[in-house]
């Protein structure tokens, strides 16, 4: 059996590794796309393009506009001196904020009137644009405490002093490149194997698989192997660039993520294997292969979390191995999550791989004819 | 070009989507359920957050403090009865924040100095940490504006920040995603409906025929486009519709001008489906290809969820050879601005260059030549 299995792994191999386009499709992009999308995938902003539209002549409307200028966050790309300059600005995504100073800004705070500053901002993308006036408001909370205490005012009764566990800089990047090892590593092995059965069934040599003496757990063996070894090793690269390229830190055990990875790949070659032998054409196969795909990275936390989901939607990631996956390697990266730790996530993972694996055994047997 | 034999060519290609149903469902069905899914699966806005309330000395300003957590929609605050079982929970996850009001709160209060409020919050989702020190933030001035008012007092901070947020006030999440969505569903649909078709006519041999026929490559390839395109016009209709009546997101632009930028996009997204078919000659290939170089891009790349402007400058460069790109920055405008002719007409512009560019590549690489 293990000789026919091990003669099966290596045509397996051949099939995906023999043809020099598939060969550079499974090894080239999901390493370039790591480089690109590690740095293209933040939340961070920075250069907020922003213009001036400053009517006070006063020292108070300078200090504050210099704090913004000095700011590493924010870009100043326009001055302007009507109300008329502000539409074709915002509309045409020149700037995404403009900053109003009334004229009687200076005169205002001295003569501890509140002072007000206007935000003109462009609310297309609400993420960036609520982020962009979280930024302008810590950029005012320093000048207010500053003209405070200079001015011996009174400060506020009460004040937040926030910090950030595990990630103190609140740097996305360190949350967007542990989950791309999760994302890219379903990628490759669903590409290895979400195709094969349907290719051979397409080709006829599933015919020639069958008059074998193979047994049909044992074709299935071979046809998972082959997505383990090349996931498994993709994904550890990526994990290891993340560490050496990115620098997110890894503080857990790589134990834990190993074991992680195995179930993981588990769950993925399962359901690979299962859109695999449903399709009769690769046409199918294709269409199974993002109707999977596509769902289980939107729907996994990679971007958007869980927790904002409407409560059928949630129930629905309980299925997804991606979810398990992603807090796993986060957790070990980020948070020190070690084996005991992590249990609770390990054991819906390996049922999902289990289940996975024995519906696309029962359904490579039934249609086999 | 002669219209006779392309019109025998569409009628085949008809004839065959016909026969084997999955593109109808491409085109039909798939929009319809990744819009669902994703339409009210996919938001930012964070609701209910759990956050645990450490209070030492429960005291008259202590309760007015938590009192304003408690009425925001956006908080669940949890009492714990010491900071080490609310950092307990924070490392099981159970709660995403801690509060923390100490023993001289009211003290310092009372005494007119400033009381601090420690706050931590779990930074794993470094994006949904910001979003929730925002609301902190928010509910903290609104506080502090309810204590002035109480005290009779004018508010004591120098400059307030008054915001006036341009189309999109309420800063809903799903305004800006659903139109992204859109476009990231159509790029799928573009490539599924035509990444295989010229490759499986290979495959099969069946090119050999049709290269005997007196059809010229330029009119297979406009054959295979004509019908894909209509279908993928109706799934682009339904997703319009979709967003406008069940997501209630306001289109402010004119329609007839986002069906026109919807045409052109779904051009360039059948083009480049139609150049991978005709680069691979074999469906495997030309499937590998077409789930690596569509969907991951147009998901990270085109600005739908991670904006563009904070790239660095080498990645901002290579988005531009995402099409989504355009098609996003075209249907966020079109639906919350309206139709702002300098962002239309640039971004249509690039969608016609990359159409030409596809199809003129796809034509000029499929010759009549076997080998």
């Amino acid at each position: 059996m293990w000789a026919r299995i091990v003669a099966l792994v290596i045509k397996e191999f051949l099939a995906v590794l023999r043809d020099a386009a598939s060969r550079t499709v499974l090894i080239g992009p999901p390493l370039i796309q790591l480089m690109v999308f590690g740095y293209a995938a933040s939340f961070d902003l920075n250069h907020i393009p922003y213009a001036v539209y400053n009517q006070d002549s006063g020292y108070a409307a300078r200090q504050l506009l210099a704090r913004f200028s000095g700011s590493p966050n924010f870009r100043q790309v326009a001055t302007i001196n009507n109300d008329a300059q502000i539409a074709p600005l915002i509309n045409d995504k020149d700037a995404l904020l403009v900053l109003h100073i009334g004229q009687h800004f200076t005169r205002d705070l001295l003569t501890q009137k509140p002072a007000r500053l206007q935000i003109i901002i462009d609310g297309r993308d609400s993420n960036t644009a609520a982020l962009a006036l979280n930024d302008v408001s810590g950029v005012l909370l320093d000048f207010n405490q500053q003209w405070a205490a200079a001015h011996s005012q009174r400060g506020p009764p009460a004040q937040l002093v926030m910090r950030a566990w595990f990630n103190p800089n609140l740097r996305s990047r360190w949350f967007i490149v542990p989950g791309l090892v999760a994302q890219l590593t379903l990628v490759v092995t669903l590409l290895v194997t979400g195709l094969s059965v349907a290719r051979e069934r397409e080709m006829g040599t599933f015919d020639q698989l069958l008059v074998t003496p193979m047994r049909p757990l044992e074709i299935l063996i071979g046809k998972a192997v082959p997505g383990f070894v090349i996931g498994g090793l993709e994904g550890g690269f990526i994990a290891l660039m993340a560490v050496l390229w990115f620098h997110v830190p890894f503080v857990g055990s790589v134990a834990a993520l190993a074991l992680g990875m195995f179930f993981f790949l588990l769950a993925a070659i399962g359901i690979g294997l299962m859109i695999s032998s449903l399709a009769v054409t690769q046409q199918q196969g294709l269409l199974g292969v993002f109707l999977f795909l596509v769902p289980a990275i939107i729907l996994s936390g990679f971007a958007t979390p869980i927790a904002n989901m409407p409560e059928a939607v949630q129930l629905l990631t309980y299925i997804n191995p991606m979810r398990y996956f992603l807090i796993i390697v986060r957790g070990v990266f980020l948070e020190g999550s070690t084996i005991p730790m992590l249990l609770s996530q390990y054991a819906p993972l390996a049922l999902i791989g289990l289940v996975s694996m024995s519906a696309a055994v029962w359904l490579f047997r039934h249609r086999m004819a | 070009m002669n219209r006779q034999r392309l019109r025998g060519l569409v009628r085949k290609e008809f004839l065959q989507i016909l026969r084997d149903p999955s593109a109808i469902a491409i085109a039909f069905v798939l929009p319809v359920f990744l819009l669902l899914l994703f339409g009210y699966g996919v938001s930012l806005d964070a609701h209910h957050v759990p956050l645990a309330v450490v209070v030492d000395q429960p005291t008259a300003q202590t309760s007015s403090f938590i009192g304003g957590l408690q009425q925001s929609d956006f908080f669940d605050p949890r009492p714990y009865p010491t900071i080490g079982a609310a950092r307990a929970a924070l490392m099981r996850r159970q709660v995403t924040g801690i509060v923390w009001l100490r023993g001289d709160f009211s003290r310092d209060m009372l005494a007119g100095k400033t009381a601090p409020v420690a706050v931590w919050v779990d930074g794993v989702d470094a994006n949904n940490a910001n979003i929730l020190q925002g609301y902190l933030q928010g509910m903290w001035q609104n506080w502090l504006q309810l204590q002035a008012e109480q005290a009779g007092q004018p508010l004591a901070v120098p400059v307030v920040a008054e915001s006036r947020i341009w189309f999109n006030p309420a800063l809903r999440s799903r305004d800006f995603l659903v139109p992204g969505l859109i476009a990231l569903i159509m790029t799928l649909i573009g490539a599924l409906l035509t990444a295989l078709v010229v490759a499986r006519e290979w495959e099969r041999g069946t090119m050999e025929a049709l290269m005997a026929s007196p059809v010229t490559m330029g009119e297979i390839l406009l054959g295979k486009l004509a019908p894909y395109f209509v279908l993928g016009m109706g799934g682009m209709l339904l997703s319009v519709a979709m967003a406008v009546w069940l997501f209630a997101v306001p289109l402010v632009g004119s329609f007839w001008l986002l069906l026109a930028c919807s045409a052109l996009f779904l051009l360039v997204a059948l083009s480049m489906g139609l150049l991978i078919s005709t680069l691979a000659k074999n469906q495997f290939v030309a499937a590998q290809v077409a789930v690596i170089v569509t969907f991951l891009p147009a998901f990270i790349l085109s600005g739908f969820i991670f904006d563009i402007n904070s790239m660095p400058a080498a990645v901002q460069f290579l988005t531009h050879i995402v099409a989504a790109r355009y098609y996003v920055a075209i249907l966020q405008t079109l639906f919350l601005a309206g139709n702002v002719w300098p962002v239309v007409l640039s971004n249509s512009a690039a969608l016609v260059l990359m159409a030409l560019l596809f199809f003129g590549i796809a034509r000029r690489k499929s010759r009549k030549r076997l080998d």
